[in-house]
């Protein structure tokens, strides 16, 4: 009796089984844990770093150079990639040994968080774990709706890229960063250009920025506050002369995972540090 | 690997004179290594790599009539035979290319990337991977994932032709311009790629790092069947040309006094370079030192007669790069290394250290 109830929960499961999943992409291995997942990963790539603990999973290098022989070294019966993976080639040659390999859109937006949310779900068969986590993320996205509301004059943010030889590269339309400024309720400062640019010091005094965003990181790619003011074209913005400087963790900001939410109502109270009192 | 016996400051002789004797023999005794080191380096890249089908048991399987497992069949006959055969070819065309180019241009910097090859292949990849997807769907769809290669090839091809027509008047083509001028082709193509570089997003960026360090693990059949036919074509092509090369050691007026047909020779060598190195950048991308320092070594080794130097770059040049893809897919398993990044780790020192035991290499 106790035996073929047994043979009977084995043989509805097998749709679930795979406890063997690779997940390249940074924002799906953060969605992956977020759905408690974790121990059915076997692998990683490069851009999959947060939480910390995914770094103990073995890495398959960048992941638009993934090596066909090591995807299949890890044995895995799931691939879960972000559609920036490859190369081609060895997307076919995981079709030929018969490893599903499951392509799932990065776009950085909140409906796309979401779908993300729903579709990695779906495939490691943890619906309920997903739409759990789909309601929070909702939850998060109409408490951060609620305080952009209330903001009547957007204010104009610049993302910081880097810094490199006092040279700025800065953040355009169409990226990740412009997304969330937009998402905290704010307008990137520069919207003529797509993509990452270095700028001219002339521009940047131009676009007259009200905040300075950036990620703390070390190395040269960060600059203090003091490198701020002294930049000839930095110094002259309103950011920099009124100490509006902000810094974020760089995959908490960009990652566009589970914590994306969260993020951008940090963002948020960081550029309207007035607003939020009311709020709460 | 082949040893190096350094006869000491022995009087340079021409080449086509001191094949005799001992040379020869000495030669035949090279090849015949290399031939043997060529297959252990293939029978070795069959066996190993990160999935651990490992090729005994795989052909203890075949010999006793099991059926091999699909995971087994698509590591072996989808990954590393592809990779072995590609591999083989691309080390073999790019050190001919390189030993024809030292011949023709009689300098021993020469590589492919002087005769603008390199530079034109890359401008056509940088094209292809920043602006591919501005081309016209119909294209696109016939085009497909060889893009790249296709416009790497193209590119190759381009370039050579415009050095040819530079270089040739009434009918005569001169190396020293076409070498100038391949200089400047290369800082116009580098140019161009620079703007293509400042306008791609960051991941093209990365796209372009990755294709100039070059990689075997792209490798598939299709690939290899557009590309194969003509490196072998150019392999075939390359044994012709000794003789002529030989000659030219002499300088142009000695070698067409020696009955060579100078000019002909020269058409033959440029195409034969193009093609092979343009097909070998198109499935690999850009794969440095092998054309530069696998014809030294083998001058070093058994001296430079063209009829030897020619087949035995061949051998080290396929063995050297099945060795360096090696290490590139082991050491940092699962992931892989850029293979351009073993080749010059590599070869790098082994040719300062070769430089420095020896420095009239230069005057070869």
């Amino acid at each position: 009796m106790i035996r073929a109830a047994l043979l009977t929960a084995m043989l509805a499961a097998p749709a679930a089984a795979q406890d063997r999943v690779v997940v390249i992409g940074g924002g799906l291995a953060e969605i992956v844990y977020a759905l408690g997942q974790e121990h059915r990963l076997v692998g990683r790539d490069t851009t999959a770093s947060f939480p910390p603990a995914v770094n103990d999973l073995p890495d398959l290098g960048y992941m638009r150079a993934l090596s066909p022989e090591g995807l299949l070294q890890l044995d895995p019966d799931l691939i879960l990639a972000s559609d920036g993976a490859g190369p081609l080639e060895t997307i076919q040659i995981m079709q030929a040994a018969d490893v599903p390999f499951v392509q799932i859109t990065e776009a950085p937006s909140m409906d796309a968080v979401l779908e993300r949310v729903e579709q990695v779900a779906q495939h490691l068969h943890a619906q309920d774990a997903g739409a759990q986590l789909v309601e929070t993320l909702r939850a998060d996205f109409a408490a951060l709706a609620e305080q952009t509301a209330q903001v009547s004059t957007p204010r104009r943010v610049m993302f910081v890229l880097s810094a490199q030889g006092g040279r700025i590269n800065a953040a355009g339309r169409d990226t990740g960063a412009s997304a969330m400024i937009q998402m905290a309720g704010a307008v990137n400062a520069f919207d003529d250009f797509a993509g990452y640019r270095l700028l001219t010091d002339e521009a940047i005094a131009a676009a007259a920025p009200d905040v300075i965003l950036m990620m703390d990181r070390d190395g040269d790619h960060a600059l203090s506050d003091a490198q701020i003011t002294g930049h000839p074209a930095l110094g002259l913005t309103p950011a920099a002369q009124n100490g509006q400087v902000i810094r974020m963790n760089g995959i908490y900001l960009l990652g566009f995972g589970p914590r994306t939410a969260q993020a951008a109502r940090d963002l948020h109270k960081a550029i309207y540090p007035a607003l939020t009192h009311q709020g709460g | 690997m082949v040893a190096l016996p350094f006869n000491s400051r022995r009087p340079r002789r021409p080449p086509a004179m001191a094949a005799a004797g001992d040379r020869a023999l000495r030669a035949r005794a090279t090849i015949t290594a290399l031939v043997v080191f060529v297959l252990a380096a293939s029978i070795l890249s069959l066996g190993v790599g990160a999935a651990g089908v490992s090729l005994p048991d795989v052909l203890w399987q075949l010999a006793s009539g099991e059926a091999l497992g699909l995971r087994d069949r698509v590591v072996l006959f989808d990954i590393r035979l592809p990779r072995l055969l590609t591999g083989l070819l691309v080390g073999a065309s790019l050190a001919v290319s390189g030993a024809v180019m030292q011949g023709l241009f009689r300098n021993p910097l020469a590589d492919p990337g002087i005769v603008g090859v390199g530079a034109g292949a890359g401008l056509g990849a940088v094209l292809a991977i920043v602006l591919g997807a501005m081309l016209p769907p119909a294209v696109l769809a016939v085009a497909g994932m060889h893009l790249v290669p296709l416009a790497a090839f193209l590119g190759g091809w381009a370039s050579t032709l415009v050095l040819y027509r530079v270089s040739t008047r009434r009918g005569r083509t001169s190396v020293a311009t076409m070498l100038l001028a391949g200089i400047a082709l290369g800082a116009l193509a580098g140019a161009l790629t620079g703007i293509l570089v400042y306008i791609a997003d960051d991941q093209q960026l990365r796209d372009l790092t990755f294709w100039g360090l070059g990689s075997l693990a792209g490798a598939s059949w299709a690939k290899l069947a557009a590309a194969a036919p003509i490196m072998v074509l150019a392999l075939i092509a390359a044994p012709v040309l000794a003789r002529a090369l030989n000659g030219l050691a002499l300088g142009e007026a000695a070698a067409s006094h020696m009955g060579i047909s100078v000019q002909r020779m020269k058409n033959l060598a440029i195409l034969t370079v193009a093609g092979a190195t343009g097909a070998a950048v198109a499935v690999s991308g850009g794969i440095g030192f092998i054309g530069i320092v696998v014809p030294h070594l083998l001058r070093l080794a058994m001296g430079p007669d063209h009829r030897y130097l020619l087949p035995a770059a061949a051998l080290l040049g396929a063995g050297l790069l099945l060795l360096a893809d090696m290490i590139a897919r082991l050491v940092i398993a699962p992931a892989e290394l850029p293979i351009g990044i073993v080749t010059a780790v590599l070869g790098g020192p082994v040719f300062l250290w070769i430089l420095l035991r020896r420095r009239g290499i230069v005057d070869m």
